[in-house]
């Protein structure tokens, strides 16, 4: 099985090869931030699916190749959004600061 | 129905948590996370194990129903308010669920455990007890329910719409961008169906739009108010986020929520299909 990059969330049981993975984690002053809410928006800004972060703020997605955006709600917290660009067989690891 | 009778803002939940005649049912498409947090009083229904068949594919039947509610404490004239994450995705799935059995006391929290964590409202790890009942269920009101054959019927003659992701539809995905993609059924939608995303229907608090807005959103996508409408999205959870925009927000009559969805019709022999981001014609 493929080993977790440094810092991000365990690759076992996925199979990237076959797969345009995006995931990460929200941190707020180096702190995981585990009740933020994850969107993906596809390249028109159109909603894709969205995911709440985990206990140590990670969250992933399934795309497919191209570029997306990744908007972060947190309670009391402007939104945030982050460019991403997924490919078929790669990991885009992201990092979202508060 | 109306908004005012089917939706209930997170203030009136909070002003309702005491009232027992008040049931709260957190229904989310991630079944753990009621047991990381829910709000006070809430029981869970699991939407794979509680609303699912375990053997072949289709609903837990009216006696299992039944059962159902009666082990969790849920009265014939309890008001059950559900919600969950994801824009009530699978609480919108459990509404037109309860729906279909009958039990038509019954609401959504506007905006869902999102809006309720954005406000930093109060939640819980402490399970609530409620007594059993003896809850009685109606046979399935199979006019919000569309089965596979009405579906090939309607295309290029009813509404037909298609509320999965804009990638979904023109067959990029097979499945919602949180789960792995690999699927055995071909990728694409029913031809003629309009795509209008269930997520539009939303803000990102995930509370509803204005009732100005959504019918604007679906007339702008084609949907002829004079016909009926069949929504279906992959499984039938996000379309009933949109059967209950139209139906119970809008006002519609005549609107079925497909819950064979995409992963039956993709799978199907010799139906057609269309590609692209275009509806397609029936012909096709």
């Amino acid at each position: 099985m493929c080993g977790s990059t440094a810092g991000g969330l365990s690759l076992d049981g996925v199979d990237v090869a076959k797969e345009a993975v995006v995931q990460g984690q929200v941190v707020r002053d180096g702190q995981p931030v585990s009740n933020a809410y994850v969107r993906l928006l596809d390249r028109t800004g159109e909603f894709t699916a969205e995911v709440p972060t985990s206990a140590t703020g990670h969250f992933r997605f399934f795309a497919a190749d191209g570029d997306w955006t990744l908007r972060t709600l947190a309670p009391q917290t402007a939104t945030v959004d982050r460019s991403v660009h997924a490919s078929v067989g790669s990991v885009a690891e992201v990092t979202i600061q508060l | 129905m109306s908004r005012d009778t089917a939706l209930v803002s997170a203030q009136w939940v909070e002003d309702h948590l005491d009232d027992p005649k008040v049931v709260l049912v957190e229904v989310d498409e991630d079944t753990a996370a009621y047991d990381k947090g829910h709000i006070r009083g809430a029981i869970k229904l699991d939407w794979t194990t509680d609303l699912q068949d375990q053997v072949r594919r289709d609903f837990v039947n009216r006696q299992q129903f039944e059962a159902l509610l009666s082990s969790r404490g849920v009265a014939n004239d309890d008001t059950v308010v559900l919600y969950g994450g994801n824009n009530n995705w699978f609480a919108a799935y459990a509404y037109w669920y309860f729906n279909l059995y009958g039990h038509t006391d019954v609401k959504l929290l506007d905006g869902g455990r999102k809006k309720w964590e954005l406000d930093s409202r109060e939640l819980t790890d402490e399970l609530p007890s409620r007594e059993a009942t003896s809850y009685t269920a109606t046979e399935q009101d199979t006019s919000i329910r569309a089965f596979r054959d009405e579906v090939v019927a309607a295309i290029g003659a009813q509404n037909l719409v298609d509320v999965r992701s804009p990638d979904e539809y023109a067959g990029r995905l097979l499945a919602p961008a949180h789960l792995p993609q690999e699927q055995a059924q071909r990728a694409g939608h029913i031809p003629t169906a309009s795509n209008v995303p269930w997520s539009k229907a939303a803000n990102d608090d995930g509370t509803f739009k204005s009732d100005d807005e959504l019918k604007q959103l679906y007339t702008d996508a084609g949907v002829d108010w004079d016909k009926d409408t069949i929504a279906y999205c992959r499984i039938g959870e996000r379309s009933s986020h949109t059967w209950f925009v139209l139906k119970e927000l809008l006002g519609q009559q005549n609107v079925k929520n497909y819950d064979g969805s995409w992963t039956e019709y993709g799978s199907l022999v010799g139906v057609p299909v269309a590609l692209g981001d275009e509806p397609g014609s029936a012909d096709a």
